[in-house]
């Protein structure tokens, strides 16, 4: 292979990233150095298996791709803007949608919900730590490693084109034969064995670790949304699996299970993909469900309404969820009777959903609403998601979807849901438990500038799709001509798609600036909150609880502060060493075996694949003779981290 | 607030949408028409519910927020309401059964000809998508046409669709909504026109490089005009197999006539490996050759295509 099939050449965009790419690795490598760092990062990071550092970890890179999916975007709304533009040609846009769909869904959504999950559940239920904190680093280090992966693409070897649906005959060999296509199949076959981990880990976390006082329907709403999402997790992703591997085997082995020739059958992959993919949008949907639910209850300074109504009915989402997949293609010519099956069934989601609604509006009524910047992103979220979701019962009519279908009208639709349904909730999960990661709030001047920015932006970007779609726009068209009149909306989807870019430029501008200038946090409780995770004392201490805490109902940290009002004290219970796990390097190397594997598997280099699987077999068995049991935490270090607290 | 903000969008967007046309609910066909109806009706519903829910929204959260002046609030200890809980379960329910019947009377009459013109008998014509282009064929009269079809008025065509590679979607946004196409495969779609005039196909799923420019023209006329073009389009240089074999090439052409269909060497509903042949460069042409390749065709697989068939 020559070194200009490589690397991706002849795009001044391209070469643009290039540069940016090398400056800022040795940007990162010259401050590393020079402020003496490399130690640092190692011991504290690399090699952590503290759950509120993988979680850090996880936002962080969720951030960074939202940045690039984000750029995605922007790139796409400018070819957009105005008829026959020429700013992009079909390939690149091809490439560019692609991209941005897998990494917004899969590299950013869900680990930036992962993230928060790995901050915050621990802490709600009580726990010291997840039930296998060195998985839990397996699960941060493959989803990252895999992440890496697909991104290279665009610099070397090219980007997948054939969307992040990928669907065959297009994204098999005959018709997209480039490597992009391997990258996609790769780097989430990797990210895929982190998320599945996560989804073991945080179900036995959940059912295993709470404190015993702790029972089911005691957990915090967000609890409960991770739990579902995490059995969902469990049921969903190895179809996911078992599909990127059958058409690895097909790209690279020449197997036939999904291609045109040889009697494969192309339309096994769309129902495979959807069997995970439905389902998949509820992993990054429930969560953001539970974050609102905690936001609301907190700054309405009333506990939940229809608690068990609210249980039972993400129970009832999660059943369904795994009922409708076909909804993504009635097109496919099935037949009328299963056509009716699956409108029927997508139609039913709406019942549940409707429930949370009104539950979320009468946990506002008589409450004493604070309008802080968490709580607008969850405001915001309840008028956005309702015509997202009265949306998507018109898409569920299956007579009326063959009109919508592969429209701006979906497009539309499933911006709304996963905008204002997830991207609202990273958002106010973020402002929200920011304290907990780092100590300090963000600003909330800057945080209500960028919220009414973005959600400004992202209805005038996305609500005149809706008439773009019913104008016969057809999505995933990189141009369109002056003739077919869609020119208007389109402009002004480009201005909102702008303003939601200002908007994220002052999020991180907000990171920044609050890093400065925050006051540094000295109750652990900034918001007058409901949940354990306040009880615990600010910077939370590695072990998180000294005492476990005691859970006497919904909102037990509530509870424990109504009860301090009325003067009942908590008698001093000496304290006992803390028995910890040890911090390992294996899961990073691991992934980076992982990473090579990969990569030779992309370009077919099957010497570097094999030495890449055998370096992860290595440190598997690395670790299945690592007697390390961990350590204890002294008495004195707990004593020491108490004085800080003023509960 | 924000629903004000919400709605004033809304009007913004009536407004600015009016100078481009909303082809979906400005049907010219009866098969479009049941589907705006249907479109329009659930609207209607889908108002009420984002009204309804706007209104208790902006109502709690301007009598509930918190004031900076007044005395300290503290808010009940409300857990639910089982009678509310009730009721906003039960009546979503009731909407979507209302919405659900119409749906299934809808998927289930848009399987069949439109009932308006049933005495006819329908036109049929094979649509195939090749990337990236779209290959018509009418059995009955013998021709075959490149990226555009004549069509006559108030009289149902059945279309057979079928893909030569990539799964595309044919849609004629005007006349309804569309379906796949698939290789190796067979689906069946009735459109009608009941306007003369022209209209933009397309392929709705995204096939690759060329996806953009994948569209075809419908000119609906009358009958007698229709008639004058079919016997024009007879006359038109015949189809040879080396002709057609250019055509499943990946690229753009121009519109084409030729008297003869392509269905005399290949059926994609049945042949899902035609065009991969011909690309490649293996033989498919020599009528026993092509039908050695039928009866090699994997045994097991001409059972599941008759199924594909029958429906």
């Amino acid at each position: 292979m020559k070194l200009d099939e490589f690397f991706v050449t002849g795009d001044p965009l391209i070469y643009g990233a290039d540069v940016s790419i090398a400056l800022t690795l040795i940007g990162a490598i010259f401050a590393l150095t020079y402020f003496k760092k490399w130690k640092w990062l190692w011991t504290e990071w690399l090699t952590t298996v503290d759950h509120k550092k993988l979680g850090i970890m996880y936002i962080i890179a969720a951030v960074l791709m939202l940045f690039r999916g984000g750029v995605d975007a922007m790139l796409m709304r400018a070819q957009l803007t105005v008829p026959d533009a020429g700013f992009l040609d079909a390939n690149h846009y091809n490439e560019i949608f692609t991209t941005h769909g897998t990494i917004m869904i899969i590299f950013m959504a869900m680990p930036f919900l992962i993230g928060l999950i790995n901050v915050v559940v621990p802490l709600q239920i009580g726990a010291r730590d997840v039930a296998y904190p060195f998985l839990n680093a397996v699960s941060f280090w493959t989803f990252f490693m895999g992440a890496m992966l697909f991104n290279i693409s665009f610099v070397i070897g090219g980007s997948p084109s054939a969307g992040w649906t990928s669907y065959v005959p297009l994204a098999g060999l005959e018709l997209s034969p480039s490597v992009g296509q391997n990258y996609y199949l790769l780097g989430l076959q990797i990210a895929g064995i982190g998320t599945l981990l996560t989804g073991i880990n945080f179900l036995v976390t959940i059912l295993k670790m709470r404190v015993p006082t702790m029972k089911l329907m005691h957990m915090p709403m967000f609890t409960w949304s991770s739990l579902i999402t995490m059995v969902i997790i469990i049921f969903a992703f190895p179809v996911l699996t078992v599909a990127l591997a059958l058409m690895t085997f097909d790209r690279l082995f020449g197997s036939h299970f999904f291609t045109m020739m040889d009697g494969g059958m192309p339309m096994l992959w769309a129902n495979l993909f959807w069997i995970w993919g439905h389902p998949e949008v509820y992993i990054v949907i429930l969560p953001a469900f539970g974050m609102f639910s905690e936001i609301i209850s907190t700054f309405a300074r009333k506990t939940l309404f229809g608690y068990k109504a609210m249980v039972y009915s993400m129970v009832v989402i999660a059943g369904l969820s795994f009922l409708v997949w076909v909804h993504h293609f009635f097109t496919m010519g099935a037949g009328g009777a299963v056509n009716s099956f699956f409108s029927i069934t997508t139609m039913l989601i709406a019942v549940p959903t409707g429930v949370k609604i009104f539950n979320w509006l009468f946990t506002l009524y008589k409450g004493r609403i604070r309008f802080t910047t968490p709580m607008l992103w969850s405001l915001a979220f309840i008028p956005n998601f309702v015509i997202g979701g009265v949306t998507g019962v018109m898409l569920a009519m299956a007579a009326a979807d063959y009109q919508y279908h592969n429209t701006y009208f979906l497009v539309a639709h499933f911006h709304y849901v996963l905008i204002s349904g997830t991207v609202y909730a990273c958002f106010a999960g973020l402002h929200f438990w920011y304290p907990k990661m780092f100590n300090h709030r963000l600003n909330e001047r800057l945080g209500k500038w960028t919220f009414w920015i973005f959600v400004a932006g992202f209805n005038l970007c996305f609500f005149p799709m809706y008439f773009l779609g019913l104008a016969g726009m057809p999505r995933r068209v990189y141009t369109y001509g002056a003739a077919d009149g869609w020119m208007n909306l389109n402009v002004l989807a480009t201005m909102g798609g702008v303003l939601m870019g200002i908007g994220f430029l002052i999020l991180v501008y907000n990171i920044y600036y609050s890093f400065r200038y925050s006051p540094r946090e000295t109750t652990g409780d900034p918001w007058d909150a409901r949940t354990l995770e306040w009880s615990t004392p600010a910077p939370v201490p590695h072990y998180n609880f000294a005492h476990l805490p005691e859970s006497k109902g919904h909102d037990a940290f509530w509870i424990m502060k109504q009860e301090r009002k009325q003067g009942k004290t908590q008698e001093k219970k000496p304290y006992k060493p803390i028995h910890m796990p040890s911090y390992s390097g294996v899961p990073i190397v691991m992934s980076v075996f992982f990473f090579i594997a990969g990569f030779g598997m992309v370009f077919s280099w099957h010497w570097m694949s094999i030495l890449g699987l055998i370096g992860v077999l290595a440190t598997m068995v690395i670790r299945s003779f690592d007697y390390d049991k961990g350590f204890y935490v002294s008495v004195e270090e707990i004593e020491e981290d108490q004085k800080r607290t003023t509960l | 607030m924000k629903s004000f903000f919400a709605l004033s969008m809304f009007l913004a967007v009536m407004v600015l949408s009016g100078c481009s046309n909303l082809t979906v609910l400005d049907p010219k066909g009866p098969v479009a028409e049941q589907q705006a109806n249907l479109i329009l009706f659930s609207i209607g519903f889908m108002l009420f519910i984002v009204l309804v829910v706007f209104v208790l929204f902006t109502l709690i959260l301007v009598k509930y927020r918190e004031r900076k002046s007044g005395p300290e609030y503290e808010p009940p200890h409300i857990e639910g309401n089982v009678f509310l809980e009730i009721v906003w379960t039960v009546i979503p329910v009731i909407i979507l059964i209302v919405l659900a019947v119409p749906t299934v009377q809808t998927i289930f009459a848009l399987e069949e000809a439109p009932e308006a013109t049933s005495h006819k008998d329908p036109i049929v014509i094979h649509a195939t998508s090749v990337d990236w282009k779209w290959v018509f064929s009418y059995p009955e009269e013998n021709i075959e046409t490149v990226n555009y079809i004549h069509i006559p008025e108030d009289h149902p065509i059945l279309f057979k669709l079928a893909s030569a590679d990539s799964m595309g979607s044919f849609w004629i946004p005007s006349l309804g909504g569309q379906e796949y196409t698939m290789s190796g495969m067979m689906n069946e779609l009735y459109l009608q026109a009941d306007e003369v005039g022209e209209y933009r196909g397309r392929n709705a799923n995204f096939t690759g490089e060329g996806f953009t420019e994948q569209v075809f023209t419908v000119t609906a006329e009358s009958e007698d005009d229709y008639e004058e073009w079919v016997e024009e389009a007879q006359d038109a240089p015949k189809l040879t197999q080396e002709k057609y074999n250019e055509l499943m090439l990946k690229g753009h052409t121009e519109e084409q006539t030729f008297s003869g269909t392509h269905l005399q060497w290949v059926d994609h509903g049945m042949d899902a490996e035609y065009a991969t042949k011909v690309r490649n460069g293996e033989s498919t042409d020599e009528d026993d050759s092509s039908e050695m390749d039928h009866s090699e065709m994997n045994h097991d697989d001409s059972e599941k295509d008759s199924e594909e068939h029958s429906h």
